[in-house]
């Protein structure tokens, strides 16, 4: 019985792990119809600064917004100087993203070495919660919180303000909402550094769990495809629904059948795309 | 102009381990007719199709592991596991096929991707079968009519062989009716549909015929290396098959070829110097796809001006770019 119940949590934070990127991935998506393929390496990225900062005796906190800040820095001037000069070609900015996926990935086994790096919690949340007669680990317990905090923020933002009103008008109807005077431009850069920068907060939150290690990249990219693919594309909520659905598939794959998780992870992706190709919430034919 | 071009290419290919100069050299050789074989199967699908494919190491990675598998494990012959490998490859790329092609455009790329890293996961994960990180060592040649392919010059001649067959057979392939259909798909897949064609079977079955070759090059990608592992799966290795082809230019015979021979070339002069090629192939993807897009060999044939040589290099007028990208934008 425990055993359910702990990976039933498990489930839930990498489910929060993936909400992090796979929100960015989808709006990012939803906005500038590209599929940002760095979003993995912006993860990992992420999770090394995390690293460099914890390593200098800092907190977790100030390690959570460095990443932000720097992965979203980083963001920012990929989609200005490389993307803006592919305007209007998705598929070259598609494989740009990718280029640029590489870069950051090889760069980082560069700098950071090719051993695995364990990360532990905060000393606040290392501990371990009693309920039901059951310990549950406080870190995860954490997470959910933390990524249902970013999700709160990510639709009061949406939902609220004047600027997720454009940013909802841009991705309803593009031309449309140029044509009042929406600065897609800047909107564009904007949700791509907003974007990348929760993915590399996603990162910093998952290192205590997933640990970081090359290669990171290479194992969250094709995670937060099929939670897109799954949820559909340019949709918040989809997302949402999509993270918890794969964390749950993944991590009880990963335990009841270690080899063949892949092949689960699998299942799910070709159930939607033949009932459903636009995804269970999705708006948008790409 | 055009047949002279050809028959003193193939003169040089045929002749090329009495010139090239060492063992090396033939290796590089066969290395690059290998990687061209990829690069056009792939080409299938990106240039005449219109659909870019990230998944295509998948292909390479299955046939490889089937036939070493079935070697190694069940003692197979080197023809029985050649012909299972590739059936195994046709079935896997007929079944991707159905999955794939509920999309185009950009969610088709993603969801090759994801299967094409599925693959990767498997061969990664799953120990019993692939032997995991260390993948299938200790394979062999084959042997076919009693030569011995172990020697780098009788291998380069039975590469070239099947790349003379792959191009021979690709040429035909797209100059066909079904090839001018293929294009049809691509370009105007409403007015395709609306003439009575089936435009997702004539996109299904490209995608399979495309699958198939890429599985032979995959067989002759084990061959050469003697060794399979997930490496050869990556996410990098099917962007770097990506690279090939539009490097070179994709919808075009000629430029996949070339842009294989570029990239290899690149790689393996590359390595002498840095061992970084994971960034450099990310900044030469970059800086083709930003200031070179519609492909070197079109490139080339655009600046030098003559119509005729840019037409026998890339087999068709060089101003596809202009078109596609019209029809891609929003």
């Amino acid at each position: 019985m425990s055993f359910w119940f702990i990976q039933s949590l498990n489930s839930l934070a990498l489910g929060g792990v993936l909400f992090t990127l796979a929100a960015g991935f989808s709006l990012i998506f939803g906005l500038m119809r590209i599929a940002n393929l760095s979003h993995g390496a912006y993860f990992m990225f992420g999770a090394y600064i995390g690293l460099n900062v914890l390593d200098r005796g800092h907190g977790f906190t100030l390690a959570v917004l460095a990443a932000g800040l720097g992965v979203g820095l980083l963001g920012a001037i990929v989609e200005r100087v490389v993307l803006r000069r592919l305007a209007g070609n998705s598929l070259s900015q598609v494989l740009a993203t990718l280029g640029v996926a590489f870069v950051i990935a090889d760069s980082s086994l560069w700098f950071w070495g090719g051993d695995p790096r364990p990360v532990s919690p905060p000393e606040l949340l290392s501990g371990g919660v009693q309920m039901f007669g059951l310990t549950f680990p406080l870190y995860r317990l954490a997470v959910l919180v933390f990524s249902a905090l970013i999700a709160i923020g990510l639709w009061l933002l949406l939902d609220k303000t004047r600027l997720g009103v454009m940013i909802r008008a841009s991705v309803d109807d593009r031309q449309m909402a140029q044509g009042i005077g929406v600065p897609a431009s800047r909107l564009f850069t904007i949700v791509f550094c907003l974007g990348t920068a929760l993915a590399g907060i996603g990162g910093v939150i998952a290192a205590p769990i997933l640990s970081v290690y090359p290669g990171l990249d290479a194992d969250m990219l094709p995670l937060a495809l099929v939670v897109v693919i799954l949820g559909g594309l340019g949709s918040l909520a989809g997302a949402f629904v999509g993270s918890f659905v794969i964390g749950f598939i993944y991590s009880f794959g990963q335990v009841l059948f270690p080899d063949l998780a892949y092949i689960i992870l699998f299942l799910p992706m070709v159930v939607i795309l033949a009932v459903r190709p636009r995804g269970l919430f999705g708006r948008i034919d790409a | 102009m055009k047949a002279a071009l050809y028959a003193a290419l193939l003169g040089a290919l045929l002749s090329l381990p009495w010139w090239c100069g060492g063992v090396y050299y033939i290796n590089l050789a066969s290395q690059i007719l290998i990687a061209a074989m990829f690069a056009m199967s792939l080409n299938l699908l990106v240039g005449y199709a219109g659909l870019t494919s990230l998944g295509h190491a998948g292909y390479l990675g299955l046939s490889a592991y089937a036939s070493g598998w079935l070697m190694v494990n069940l003692g197979w012959g080197h023809f029985a596991a050649a012909a299972a490998a590739l059936c195994g490859a046709t079935v896997m790329a007929a079944l991707f096929g159905l999955i794939a092609l509920r999309a185009t455009g950009i969610s088709f790329l993603m969801i090759t991707l994801a299967l094409g890293q599925i693959l990767w996961g498997i061969a990664y994960r799953w120990t019993s079968v692939t032997g995991g990180d260390n993948g299938i060592s200790g394979l062999t040649r084959p042997s076919p009519f009693g030569l011995d392919l172990g020697n780098a010059d009788t291998f380069y001649f039975f590469t070239l062989t099947v790349f003379l067959l792959v191009w021979r057979l690709v040429a035909i392939w797209v100059r066909s009716p079904f090839g001018a259909s293929i294009r049809g798909t691509k370009d105007q897949p409403r007015r395709m549909s609306t003439l009575g064609y089936n435009v997702w079977l004539v996109r299904w079955i490209t995608f399979v015929v495309s699958g198939f070759l890429g599985a032979v090059a995959g067989l002759m990608y084990v061959y050469y290396h003697q060794f399979i592992s997930p490496h050869s799966l990556s996410l990098a290795n099917s962007a770097e098959m990506l690279l090939m082809v539009i490097a070179g230019g994709a919808g075009t015979l000629s430029g996949p070829v070339v842009g294989a021979a570029l990239v290899v070339l690149l790689k393996n002069v590359a390595s002498v110097y840095i061992d970084r090629w994971v960034m450099l192939l990310g900044f030469v993807f970059i800086f083709i796809v930003m200031f070179v897009p519609g492909g070197i060999v079109a490139g080339v044939g655009r600046l030098l001006r003559s119509r005729s040589l840019g037409r026998a290099l890339s087999g068709e007028p060089a101003a596809a770019t202009g078109a596609e990208r019209a029809g891609k934008a929003p």
